[in-house]
């Protein structure tokens, strides 16, 4: 039974393999997660601490110890970079993880039940996806935790700031996940084999996990794909603006923040954090686009 | 005789944009203990719907459902829910693909927890054995099989946890005509088997397919636009139809060795809408006999012969059709 | 017609009014509040005093009443006073809104024509070589951060090329039409940049699909020139679901405008909501909010309307 699983996978692979967009964006990420993952040896070797400030050092050009130079702040910028790089696709996982159960819960329940539920469910979505989201997210970034009865000492810390722009960027970037599960959803349910499970007494939650979830899978993977991408930007948006997640811990968003005056005076710096959210988040698109077509039956055709 | 299933007065309605629709009105029926009834109508007749009511997928409007004597309430629905089974029409449809004939055959049990893991597997395999597949189907996905082998899947399905009822929704009309008879004497078998172990399996063979019909049913129950026009056994219902639709149906069936039906008695014109059906007698728009009592007054299903039931003010008696 | 139009307003309303209660909410979690500001004007007030304030100003009573009260003062079209800028909220924001509209309204234009033009283009030889080209191009501007590519922007055509000014609206002492104009390519470029990568795919996608129908194929078979059915039979029909994505993008476009107006320093709602946000004018970053719900809102109103009267399938 294995073998046969397989099967639909391996071909699946072999369509994706024939995606030039698709097969270059999984080495470039690939090659990404090396880059950002470097960090530990890198530290360990040379002993740099990322955080460690040196006004001395400021804006130091690349030297063999540090191969990109320092920051404004006298820290390397490669270790700098690569350990934002974790918390920006950490971050991007994460909020997508969330996001995503989120989404799936509210579009599975809304195709499923329908009727009255699933009205008042895509109503609130539709609401959601019309607001302007970034002055949203950042009125929520802005959220004093200590008046959400959160201890001082966490709201302030690093983790705090963390997981706060993980749960903000979920709490709006779950809709177009529940739309799509949704419209999944609705035609799994009139198959005929989840009606012969409905006819043998099965419960609602028997039904989505076992013949509605698996079924609508391949849609959720490719949409799960899409939203890293722009939760990603969004995170690198917030910690840009100083809403998201604060220094000293890096992320590409907050290595950004000064550099407006660092155009003029050091501009290598504000291109390095730019450039790479750039090229993780076109991969990653790409990606996204390269499993649409290896997961869509059509793609065989010619035309 | 007694009745497994008891359906008192079931109507079925769906309320759409454009009004609500009547899709089962007012039907009095039963099926016996191990035998085959076979419902037949033309597509929108609303046998479907019927069908679904009496797998519990669909919850009648107004009416009552019994079985075994017991009413069908919600109660009474989960202690039946393992005695009633169902095969749909489309064998592409009704089996997920992405999980292996032997879950898919064991998954009645699963869902009404008969067994365990192991018990279930073992019967998995005893059921596609008795349908007649390989035994190294189990392991496989239903894309590996052809439309009759995954009818058989699904049949074997409905069988798995022992019911004494399977709806059938026209489990032959997806099906090549000469996979059609393979699957239709596997029904047969399985049935005799069942009488021979001391149970018994009824069949609610739904179909348009008279030809079928008459190679397989006891008795025969004939649907119009969501009423039950005429119930007889198999040969009375051949022989000799009392009702003008049920003439019709038949006469429209070509057999080998008589000639084309005589265009008198073939309806003509379309079954009018399930939205607004037309008073009286929901068959007097088509009905060449019909007259000026049809267009007012229904009809009530009235006994012209012994078990032979027809709704209609002037039933035709033998050997008018 | 007029019903749905009706039933339509009435659902923006419900979510207008659902919007500020819970931006009202947040925006009360937003640190510090606006006493704080009174005493720090006045570091002698005592504990006593404090509370008594807060008893003046009502914020000691629970969230509903509060926005009730506020509600209720608002729509009496009292909206509040912005402590940053000394003037009642709606001065402050009138010239930022027409500002942020003339952002929006040029880079939607320009994304839109260019959009078009790429996207058919694309869609005449889908796999062919300019449309992969067409196509990365569409990528790279969905994914790219806008404030970084204004950042770039600022850095190649201010810093080094010294072509363009890299902030503000206008010269001060010139304010001649070419002056304005000069600052306002930059913004209007990224903005529309931004927005053009995503609807030229929905042009593509739109005309691959229309140009596969039926319709479109007898149009080719009666001897209709390619350039005619391109753009009378398929453009038309191609259309219909573009125009609705476009005009349901205002949100996003909105969402561009704040990061691009950051950038360049314009004076625009995007940047007057995020200034008030930093400087806790609570009352402005409460209206501006609701005044860019509002537009997104009615934005997505016009493309309801606009895709029931363009599609004769849609009963209304």
């Amino acid at each position: 039974m294995q073998d046969q699983a397989i099967g639909v996978w391996r071909l699946r692979w072999r369509r994706l393999r024939g995606h030039r967009g698709g097969m270059v964006s999984l080495l470039v990420l690939g090659l990404l997660v090396l880059f950002v993952l470097a960090a530990f040896p890198l530290q360990a070797i040379t002993g740099i601490d990322p955080d460690a400030t040196d006004l001395f050092a400021r804006f130091d050009p690349p030297s063999a110890t540090h191969l990109l130079g320092m920051d404004e702040a006298g820290r390397d910028v490669l270790l700098r970079l690569m350990i934002g790089g974790q918390i920006s696709l950490l971050v991007g996982l994460l909020a997508t993880l969330l996001g995503g159960v989120i989404g799936v819960t509210v579009g599975v329940i809304a195709g499923y039940f329908g009727g009255r539920l699933d009205g008042a469910l895509m109503r609130f979505t539709d609401g959601m996806i019309a607001l302007p989201l970034l002055p949203l997210l950042i009125v929520l970034g802005a959220v004093d935790l200590t008046k959400l009865g959160f201890s001082s000492e966490f709201a302030h810390s690093g983790a705090a700031g963390f997981w706060r722009i993980v749960v903000i960027i979920s709490l709006v970037d779950w809709t177009s996940i529940a739309r799509l599960v949704r419209a999944a959803t609705l035609q799994i349910r009139e198959r005929d084999y989840v009606r012969a499970a409905r006819a043998a007494g099965a419960s609602a939650f028997y039904m989505m996990r076992t013949h509605i979830l698996p079924n609508i899978a391949t849609p959720i993977i490719v949409s799960f794909t899409l939203t890293v991408g722009r939760v990603i930007l969004a995170e690198s948006v917030l910690s840009f603006l100083g809403f998201g997640v604060v220094p000293p811990t890096p992320s590409w968003g907050n290595m950004l923040n000064n550099a407006q005056e660092l155009v003029t005076t050091a501009p290598a710096l504000a291109v390095y954090p730019g450039l790479l959210i750039f090229i993780t988040v076109i991969a990653v698109n790409f990606l996204g686009d390269g499993l649409q077509h290896a997961f869509d039956p059509r793609s065989d055709r010619k035309d | 005789m007694s009745a497994l299933v008891e359906l008192q007065d079931v109507s079925v309605h769906f309320p759409t944009q454009s009004g609500v629709v009547r899709a089962v009105q007012h039907v009095s029926l039963e099926i016996a203990e191990g035998e085959t009834l076979a419902l037949v109508g033309e597509s929108g007749s609303g046998k479907s719907t019927l069908g679904f009511t009496m797998a519990g997928l669909q919850k009648p409007s107004s009416g009552q459902l019994a079985f075994d004597g017991r009413a069908l309430d919600e109660a009474g629905w989960k202690a039946a829910r393992r005695q009633i089974q169902i095969v749909f029409q489309d064998p592409f449809g009704a089996l997920d693909p992405r999980m292996p004939v032997s879950d898919i055959v064991a998954e009645p049990l699963l869902i009404q927890r008969i067994g365990d893991a192991a018990q279930r597997r073992a019967r998995a395999a005893e059921l596609v054995a008795q349908v007649g597949l390989p035994r190294d189907a189990l392991n496989r996905y239903p894309h590996e099989f052809s439309g009759g082998q995954r009818q058989r899947i699904a049949i074997a399905r409905a069988l798995a946890p022992s019911p004494r009822l399977i709806v059938a929704d026209e489990p032959l009309s997806a099906l090549d005509v000469s996979i059609q008879s393979q699957v239709l004497n596997l029904m047969q078998d399985l049935q005799e088997a069942a009488a021979a172990r001391g149970e018994s399996l009824a069949y609610l063979f739904i179909s348009h397919d008279l030809a079928v019909v008459n190679h397989l049913a006891s008795r025969v129950a004939v649907l119009y636009l969501g009423r039950l026009v005429e119930v007889a056994p198999r040969a009375d219902l051949f022989a000799g139809p009392a009702h003008p639709y049920t003439a019709a149906l038949l006469a429209a069936v070509p057999r080998i060795g008589r000639s084309r039906a005589l265009p008198a008695q073939a309806i003509s014109g379309e079954m009018p809408s399930p939205l607004h059906p037309p008073p009286g007698c929901v068959f007097h728009t088509r009905c060449p006999r019909a007259e000026a009592r049809c267009r007012t007054e229904v009809p009530a299903l009235a006994a012209v012969g012994e078990g032979h039931l027809a709704a209609c003010h002037f039933p035709l008696t033998g050997g008018e059709a | 017609m007029r019903r749905f139009i009706l039933r339509r307003l009435g659902q923006t309303l419900l979510v207008l009014l659902v919007m500020s209660f819970v931006i009202y909410g947040l925006i009360g979690l937003m640190p510090g509040d606006p006493l704080d500001v009174m005493i720090a004007s006045n570091p002698g007030a005592s504990p006593e005093v404090v509370a008594r304030l807060r008893v003046i100003y009502g914020l000691d009573q629970p969230l509903m009443l509060r926005y009730a009260h506020w509600l209720l003062a608002a729509l009496q079209g009292d909206l509040g006073f912005s402590r940053t800028h000394s003037q009642p909220v709606l001065v402050v924001l009138a010239p930022a809104l027409w500002t942020t509209c003339k952002l929006m309204l040029i880079s939607f234009v320009v994304s839109v024509i260019l959009a078009l033009g790429l996207g058919i283009v694309s869609a005449l030889r889908p796999g062919g070589w300019l449309d992969s080209l067409i196509s990365l191009a569409a990528f790279a501007g969905i994914s790219v951060p806008v404030f970084w590519l204004a950042l770039m922007m600022i850095l190649v055509f201010a810093v080094e090329l010294h072509w363009l000014p890299a902030s503000g609206r206008e010269t001060v002492g010139d304010g001649s039409l070419l002056d304005v104009v000069r600052h306002l390519i930059m913004p209007v470029a990224t903005l529309a940049l931004a927005n053009t990568g995503g609807f030229t795919r929905f042009v593509r996608a739109s005309m691959i699909e229309t140009l596969r129908m039926d319709h479109i194929r007898t149009a080719r078979a009666k001897g209709n020139g390619e350039g005619r059915v391109v753009l009378i039979h398929a453009l038309r029909n191609a259309m219909i679901p573009v125009l609705t994505v476009m005009a349901l993008s205002f949100g996003t476009l909105f969402s561009g405008a704040l990061l691009t107006e950051t950038m360049f320093a314009q004076p625009g709602m995007g940047k007057m909501i995020y200034d008030a946000i930093l400087s806790n004018d609570f009352n402005l970053a409460l209206v501006g909010l609701l005044f860019a719900t509002l537009i997104t809102l009615l934005s997505n109103l016009a493309a309801d309307l606009a895709y029931a009267w363009l599609d004769p399938r849609i009963k209304l």
